[in-house]
């Protein structure tokens, strides 16, 4: 029966189980149920192996195939490996939230529907915004809601999308689609705001870089990942997602040049990286999602790698800025090494796991006649070379000596990026290993002689670049405007403007009422007054002598009496 | 700071950056030599010529280095910019 219990609860109830469980028996869960997850993962078979009846549709929680089982594999190796990363240092709640929030992304993979697609979504919304806040502090508190608000809006864009195909089409199967109306745009709207796409890009940057060493390297993984899965089941060959692509590389790359904090700097190339799966599946062809899906393999790796080796980092030091860092080299080398091969890997340099994937999504453009596409590739693999292959090591590990000799890394942690290493370097050495796991039969050649030496020549000479404009690229303690300026700062001061415009003329409509009251005031005492020595009276407030008061009433009555007679 | 260091990890002495510099430069001359035995499939005609990929790879850096720097006059901002503007 356990064949038919989806992968995803098997690792939900490890994460609920953490809490009660206490000393050895809770780093067992934490190390054995990803591991009892990833056998559960190769136990599902191809096609929908489970329905449920729910609200009128059938909901098919359970279905396999070659791509959502490469997907659940990486996610439940990357719950494991960052368990082991974690594990010791890490507060329990926050590897509780972290496996949930795995658990949604394993969920996600296996969706058959757009219905449970949706649930796990929010799972992992709800349980990444926890390992947000887990950073502690205040800023990690304030980057949690604006990260919260910003998955919460994506979570109702995508059920806009989902609840108009399923009225119009009477189907909430997952199946191929292309943008053509508006509820397809709603799905993929929904789907590229967790993808990090333009224009919502920056809720990555904010919020990543805040959560805690370990927090860090789960959130690297998955949200991004899973759109990714996502967009390769939905919206394979959608045009529109080629230049979505592009511009999110380039934007990775301009912005990982303008920052200064080393975690942020990997935030900024996730998006990067993400661009060229996203233009991947744009292209669409079986080489283009063969290639989007094997980088997304190798990505998660190399950059959990890269967040490890900055998480051991701000673990002994406290601190992330470049400007504080450098020098690191001398006492901390496992980490130095395990960070170089991460950011060699993500550079796509020959022998490491991004030149086995990188190049396929390369070599589709090239095959599918895509003149622009291909040069902007290159130049972005380039690009990606000088804003995280050299950058992150030299000016975190070399640059020059900060003055800090910190402790390497502690054993679980150097365990855990020695055993992410390994695959990166055995996948560039053995592309094999993970080309066989493809949704698509491939024979593509990851080594050519010509290509290699292509390859060589373009990142060497990135690297040449990055050190004669060294001078250029001097850190400073500086953060770069993002769209997300608009409502952060733009927003509150027409806000603030408005408030203020409201609070003039509320001013002037009360002064205005005063003077009218005032006024009034006035004119009644002088009529109706009594002056405060209590002599002077208005008009009709003075006392009138009993002689004038009843002639008076004499005249009125004589002119009475001769009217009534006239 | 001791100008020297040659107490110092063997990769901060200047003597070793320079060594390294020269190997650096030796490969770099090697990978582009490598172009006149090693046949590179170029797709688009342009991307067969001699040398192309070192020289698109180091003009596409510093064309991606002057336009950051660019932006970076128009984005970059005080880091406590946003506590700042949180406080006014």
């Amino acid at each position: 029966m356990i064949e038919l219990l989806p992968p995803a609860f098997i690792l939900l109830l490890g994460a609920v189980l953490i809490g009660p469980l206490r000393g050895h028996w809770r780093s067992a869960m934490v190390l054995g149920a990803p591991l009892l997850t990833l056998w559960a993962v190769w136990q599902v078979p191809d096609g929908v192996s489970l329905t449920l009846p729910f609200l009128g549709y059938n909901i098919e929680p359970l279905e396999g195939s070659a791509l959502r089982r490469l997907f659940a594999t990486i996610f439940a190796l990357m719950a494991f490996v960052g368990g082991l990363y974690a594990f010791r240092q890490a507060r329990w709640y926050e590897l509780a939230a972290g496996y949930a929030y795995a658990s949604g992304a394993i969920g996600v993979c296996f969706a058959g529907d757009l219905i449970t697609l949706f649930l796990f979504w929010e799972l992992m919304a709800l349980f990444s915004t926890v390992i947000v806040w887990c950073g502690g502090t205040p800023a990690a508190r304030a980057a949690g809601i604006r990260y919260a608000i910003m998955h919460l809006l994506g979570g109702v864009i995508l059920k806009v999308g989902i609840e108009g195909v399923a009225v119009h089409t009477g189907s909430v199967d997952i199946q191929p689609m292309l943008a053509t109306n508006f509820d397809f745009w709603m799905i993929l709207i929904g789907i590229l705001i967790n993808a990090a796409a333009p224009p919502l890009s920056a809720w990555l940057a904010d919020a990543y870089p805040e959560s805690s060493p370990t927090g860090s390297v789960f959130l690297s993984a998955f949200t991004t990942k899973t759109a990714v899965l996502a967009l390769i089941l939905l919206f394979p060959g959608e045009p529109v997602l080629i230049w979505v692509g592009i511009y999110m590389i380039m934007y990775g790359i301009i912005y990982a040049l303008l920052e200064n904090d080393a975690r942020r700097i990997l935030a900024y190339s996730i998006v990067n990286q993400v661009g060229f799966m996203v233009c991947a599946i744009g292209i669409g062809t079986e080489l283009a999602l063969n290639g989007a899906a094997a980088h997304a393999f190798a990505h998660i790796v190399y950059k959990a790698l890269l967040f490890m080796s900055a998480g051991v980092v701000v673990y002994r030091t406290g601190k992330s800025k470049c400007t504080d860092l450098g020098g690191l080299f001398r006492t901390m080398p496992l980490t130095t090494i395990c960070g170089i091969i991460g950011a060699l890997s993500i550079s796509s340099f020959p022998l490491t796991s991004g030149f086995t994937t990188k190049t396929m999504i390369s070599q589709a453009a090239a095959d599918g006649g895509m003149t622009a596409v291909y040069f902007l590739l290159a130049a972005a693999s380039a690009g990606v070379f000088l804003h995280a292959g050299i950058k992150f090591p030299w000016f975190v590990f070399f640059q020059k000596d900060s003055g800090l000799r910190p402790k390497d890394a502690p054993w679980n942690m150097g365990a855990a990026m020695v055993i992410f290493a390994a695959i990166c370097l055995l996948i560039g050495i053995f592309p094999e290993l993970l080309y066989q796991f493809l949704p698509y039969q491939t024979d593509y050649v990851a080594y050519k002689a010509g290509k290699v030496v292509f390859y060589l020549q373009l990142l060497l000479f990135s690297g040449l670049a990055f050190f004669l404009l060294l001078p250029m690229m001097k850190r400073t303690l500086t953060i770069s405007l993002d769209v997300d300026w608009l409502w952060r700062v733009a927003a509150r001061r027409v806000g603030t403007l408005l408030y203020n415009a409201a609070g003039v003329i509320g001013a002037a409509l009360e002064q205005g009422a005063l003077n009218q009251v005032r006024r009034l005031v006035t004119f009644s005492q002088r009529y109706l007054g009594v002056g405060k020595d209590g002599a002077s009276r208005g008009t009709f407030a003075s006392a009138w002598p009993i002689g004038t008061t009843s002639l008076w009433i004499a005249v009125l009555l004589s002119a009475y009496v001769l009217v009534y007679f006239i | 700071m001791n100008p020297n260091r040659d107490d110092d990890s063997w990769l901060a002495r200047p003597s070793s950056i320079r060594l390294l510099w020269r190997i650096f430069w030796a490969v770099l001359a090697l990978t582009v030599a490598a172009h006149l035995f090693i046949d590179v499939k170029g797709y688009f005609g342009v991307d067969e010529w001699y040398g192309f990929g070192a020289a698109f790879g180091f003009l596409s850096c510093l064309i991606m280095v002057i336009v950051a720097k660019g932006l970076g006059l128009l984005l970059k901002r005080n880091q406590d910019y946003y506590q700042e503007q949180d406080h006014d």
